[in-house]
């Protein structure tokens, strides 16, 4: 989708996007490079959800999509991924533990709505469970 | 006043260049898998998912490296046939690893990423009422995820579990060029050929084509007597014949294989000896001769 100047038979450039766009609406605000005239994109929440599910961020990225972002946003009984390396670490855990422990981890992470499960995230779990 | 095509770029949304990125990035996956092909067929119940875990397993007894990647996304079933379906997707630095089955096949599906056994594909939407006008490009998009975000490495083949229906190939094919080919399933049944066939049709316009059928339930042998017989009306000429493509082979019925299958073990490697796993093995001899022969031609 492009928009065009009619004026000034230029295209115009986005140049907002007003938050919250990640409701059920989404807005974007173009502007002609030539005259400086200002219009507003407005999607239906259903027109909103389509371009979502291109997986694509309106405006760019500053950084590449994580693996997998949109099924893991999306999905909604998603199992929390664990990286290869906390992975490594719940193996240290006794076997008998192990299934509690990663569902306490898992418990946490959601709570601080965390994407995956990173060393990082272990490390906090358990200082809050004051281990 | 300009159209459409007389603007470059798009304005600075940037949803043209995410989706180019992207490409890219699957293409470079993909330049580390020798073979891509889909398995698919135009009816559901000719035992496609079973077809595809017995070629993968017989094709990584040969010493290939395999790749499965279950693009059934609303019923998957591979993981549970591979017995891996407690196995665990992890994150790495490459993207996601893939859980690993019997004989070091690689394996994607959305079982694995559910967060219990049974749980039902679903997605979490502002607009769930309005579904039919986005979910196909949700599932476009997620099967891009899958195949694009996945640490593959070196694969001889991936195989793409389609899910049944005629128009799914055309669909892929137009998501995934990189695609080598695909491999139509099918059963001595009228019916079931009338829907293949269909698939044949709209696969034969597609840029990759078809690699060739597998007749799957091609017949039964009396555990008794020994005698063949024939489980369908249509079984006198074959139907994989008629299709007008390659018959890469025709695997007899056995009840074992749907035992296995529910077992999570592959049929192909727990009952070598018989006629229905000789013909699994025949059926991958006969992909691994045709894509050598491509490949030659190339």
């Amino acid at each position: 989708m492009k928009f065009l100047c009619v004026v000034c038979d230029e295209a115009m450039k986005v140049a907002e996007i007003p938050s919250p766009s990640s409701g059920d609406a989404l807005t974007v605000v173009f502007r002609c490079p030539g005259c400086g005239h200002q219009v507003a994109l407005l999607t239906n929440p259903w027109e909103a959800q389509l371009v979502r599910s291109l997986g694509v961020a309106i405006g760019g990225r500053s950084a590449p999509p994580a693996p997998l972002e949109l099924v893991r946003a999306t999905l909604t009984e998603a199992r929390l991924l664990w990286t290869e390396e906390a992975e490594r670490r719940l193996e240290r855990v006794p076997e008998f533990v192990r299934s509690v422990v990663r569902k306490s981890i898992e418990r946490y992470a959601r709570q601080q709505g965390c994407r995956e499960v990173t060393p990082q995230v272990i490390d906090e779990a358990k200082a809050d469970m004051g281990m | 006043m300009k159209t459409y095509r007389d603007i470059a770029g798009d304005g600075g949304s940037d949803v043209l260049g995410q989706v180019t990125e992207r490409a890219a990035r699957m293409r470079a996956r993909m330049a580390l898998v020798a073979r891509k092909l889909a398995v698919m067929s135009g009816k559901g119940g000719v035992g496609k998912s079973v077809v595809t875990v017995n070629l993968a397993a017989a094709l990584a007894m040969r010493g290939r490296k395999v790749g499965i990647l279950d693009a059934d996304l609303n019923g998957p079933s591979i993981a549970r046939m591979l017995g891996i379906e407690n196995r665990r997707l992890t994150v790495g630095g490459a993207g996601l690893v893939p859980a690993v089955g019997p004989f070091g096949t690689r394996v994607v599906s959305m079982d694995l990423l559910l967060s219990r056994q049974g749980a039902p594909v679903a997605w979490d939407a502002p607009a769930l009422q309005h579904r039919s006008t986005w979910l196909g490009a949700l599932e476009a998009s997620a099967l891009g995820e899958l195949l694009g975000d996945t640490a593959w490495g070196e694969l001889d083949f991936l195989l793409i579990d389609l899910p049944p229906g005629p128009e799914r190939f055309p669909v892929f094919d137009g998501l995934f060029p990189e695609c080598d080919g695909a491999i139509a399933v099918t059963i001595p049944s009228a019916i079931a050929a009338l829907t293949v066939r269909r698939s044949v049709v709209l696969a034969r316009r597609c840029k990759a084509g078809i690699l060739g059928a597998v007749e799957n339930m091609a017949g039964y042998r009396c555990p008794c007597c020994g005698a063949r017989q024939a489980l369908f009306a249509e079984e006198g000429e074959s139907v994989a014949r008629t299709l007008g493509v390659p018959v890469l082979g025709s695997i007899p019925f056995d009840p074992r294989i749907a035992r296995c299958a529910d077992q999570g073990v592959p049929f192909v490697a727990a009952h070598r000896d018989t006629p229905a796993a000789r013909a699994i093995v025949g059926v991958v001899e006969q992909i691994d001769r045709t894509c050598a022969g491509q490949e030659a031609s190339r």
